[in-house]
């Protein structure tokens, strides 16, 4: 099971990254930000494993948006690789000393207090004019170790990038997954104390949680800053993280590809419902995500595993 | 020293609106154990729906009494149908599935209604400002205070006696208490918890409603009133405890002052500070300020 879906999440990235530049270019620019939104997402199903939802995960993406931004004005730092890299250990720091506090706290309180700490960003870029206030301001086109490409070519290669990241992100969660400290999640939402009786902490463990899922948002927020080059408030704002939620419970916590899949079929719905029917389209995202939590309380992936598993004969 | 008197005058003001839009997501909460995100949508419904009443009142020459009653009862029936319309739909299909998941069904609602408000009510802003006008000026020493902001601290005011009484001396709010200690028990009591929670959702509802139709006058009605108010209502009742009346009070008095404090003092952390006392609130009173201990679950 595990190495079949290997060989698929390869072989898509490969048919992806060979067709990219036969796509039209609006799809391209979709497809980015879509992986780059579902790098947050998966930083998000990672915790979601463990029982615990965040209504503030834009604070990551923002910081690492952010990061880019102020990096490439005030230092002409350009260079794709290097600010990712900044963006995500931004982010990452800033979790690793959220985490101290939010590390303590399950369920609704767990995410109350992750909106907070998200408003309060929110509510420090707005009044910031440092920062451009509420228009935020534009960040520089990114550069690849030297190579300045412009136009079709300058998204073509961030798609690519994103695509590489996204399957690096994919392997090394996967391996998280089946260790111990990934493995332990499920335990952890069932019976915190039971957990607790062998040995391991709990608190720690879901810290160590935090603080990857701060480094995806951080990475998926670098990467839209690029892809959009612009960045504004609005990325610290709760309807941004109420998105990422959205997409996690939509794809389902059940498989990493989920959330790529489930982030490109967010953006293609959205961008889909807000051209047919620009005054209700959060209506129709609002309609879908009631349908699947209702009746397909696992995600929209758990439909795909429970064939594959039922034909495998597999123990569910 | 006047500037002294504007904080609390301001922060008072804005205390009690705050109370009034969450004194409802705390008894929800309180009961029925929903964090509800649609809040912020009853709060728009009810504010939309207080100024078109607003609108077709005024100006005709009747007496301004009537206005005002007509712009409440409008947005309290607008609530009492949402909240029925919600609570016999949708939710009664998610009752017993996790805590975080009936948030996300909310949240789900929420962005429906949004919309809705769009195809009822177009994307242009109302104006409603007749009853602050009707309600005329007080002066008090150098201050100018408008009448219309200390009836909303006076309803305010009223709406949390009156509250603490039905909830501790009524019938209903007797039953209500014990439903909110422990469900199973009241129901194996022969409580019909159901109904309980019906007229729990209705009435927080219809609060929720309350609280847009008492600030539409104040303010510009207009799209996203819902988003902004829901998280700051959600600072309010975690301040304060959730679901405990007295923490909404205390809560919604704590950022009221707070942010009026900010506004006059130093205008740069008008935003920030709210949900920085709500962290560092949750810091040292991790469930609020007013919350009861739960008995660990093994």
């Amino acid at each position: 099971m595990t190495n079949r879906s290997t060989l698929i999440g390869a072989l898509a990235f490969l048919v992806l990254a060979a067709a990219a530049p036969a796509l039209p270019p609006w799809l391209i620019s979709l497809a980015t930000i879509a992986f780059a939104h579902a790098l947050v997402v998966l930083g998000l199903v990672i915790m979601w494993r463990a029982g615990l939802v965040s209504f503030g995960q834009a604070l990551y993406y923002a910081v690492g948006a952010y990061c880019v931004a102020l990096v490439s004005r005030f230092t002409g730092i350009t260079d794709a690789f290097v600010l990712i890299v900044l963006g995500g250990l931004a982010a990452g720091l800033l979790a690793v000393l959220v985490g101290f506090l939010l590390a303590r706290y399950r369920e609704i309180f767990f995410a109350m207090l992750s909106l907070a700490m998200s408003m309060i960003l929110y509510g420090v870029l707005v009044k910031t004019e440092a920062l451009g206030s509420t228009d935020g301001f534009n960040v520089a086109p990114a550069t690849f170790l030297g190579y300045a490409p412009e136009g079709a070519m300058l998204n073509l290669a961030l798609f690519w990038l994103v695509l590489v990241l996204s399957a690096l992100a994919a392997a090394a969660i996967g391996v998280y997954f089946r260790s111990v400290a990934g493995a332990i999640a499920v335990p952890v939402r069932d019976n915190e104390i039971r957990i607790e009786f062998l040995g391991l902490s709990v608190n720690r463990l879901i810290h160590l949680k935090l603080v990857i899922a701060g480094i995806l948002g951080g990475v998926g927020g670098a990467l839209a800053a690029m892809t959009i080059s612009h960045v504004d408030p609005n990325m610290a704002y709760w309807t941004t993280s109420g998105g990422f939620v959205f997409v996690t419970i939509l794809a389902g916590a059940g498989s990493i590809a989920a959330a790529f899949v489930g982030s490109f079929a967010f953006e293609m719905l959205r961008s889909i419902a807000v051209a047919l029917l620009p005054g209700a389209w959060q209506l129709i995202l609002g309609s879908v995500l009631l349908i699947t939590i209702l009746f397909v309380p696992d995600g929209l992936g758990s439909l795909f595993m429970r064939k594959t598993r039922g034909k495998e004969g597999e123990p569910a | 020293m006047l500037t002294a008197f504007a904080i609390v005058t301001d922060g008072l003001v804005y205390a009690a609106y705050l109370f009034v839009v969450a004194i409802g997501l705390t008894l929800i909460f309180g009961v029925m154990k929903i964090l509800n995100v649609a809040h912020g949508s009853f709060y728009a419904f009810g504010a939309y729906g207080a100024a078109t009443a607003v609108g077709i009142y005024f100006d005709r020459g009747l007496p301004d009494a009537g206005g005002f009653l007509f712009m409440i009862l409008v947005a309290m029936a607008i609530g009492l149908v949402i909240g029925l319309v919600l609570e016999r739909g949708i939710l009664r299909l998610a009752y017993g599935r996790d805590e975080v998941v009936i948030v996300l069904i909310t949240y789900a609602v929420f962005l429906i209604l949004e919309d809705m408000l769009i195809l009822i009510w177009g994307t242009g802003s109302l104006a409603a400002y007749q009853p602050l006008v009707a309600a005329g000026n007080v002066e008090v020493g150098a201050l100018i205070l408008s009448g219309y902001d200390i009836g909303l601290v006076i309803f305010a005011g009223l709406l949390a006696l009156g509250g603490s009484y039905a909830l501790n001396y009524t019938r209903p709010g007797r039953l209500l208490t014990v439903v909110i200690f422990d469900r199973e028990t009241a129901a194996a009591f022969g409580i019909n918890v159901t109904l309980v929670y019906t007229a729990t959702f209705a009435l927080g509802a219809i609060l929720g409603a309350l609280g847009g139709a008492v600030m539409a006058p104040k303010i510009a009605v207009t799209l996203g009133i819902g988003v902004e108010v829901i998280v700051l209502a959600f600072a309010v009742v975690a301040i304060g405890g959730m679901g405990s009346m007295e923490g909404a009070l205390v809560g919604a008095l704590i950022v009221g002052l707070c942010r009026a404090a900010a506004v006059h003092l130093v205008p740069q952390i008008e935003l920030f500070v709210i949900y920085g006392v709500m962290a560092l609130v949750l810091i040292f009173r991790p469930h609020g300020l007013f919350s009861r201990a739960e008995p660990r679950k093994i």
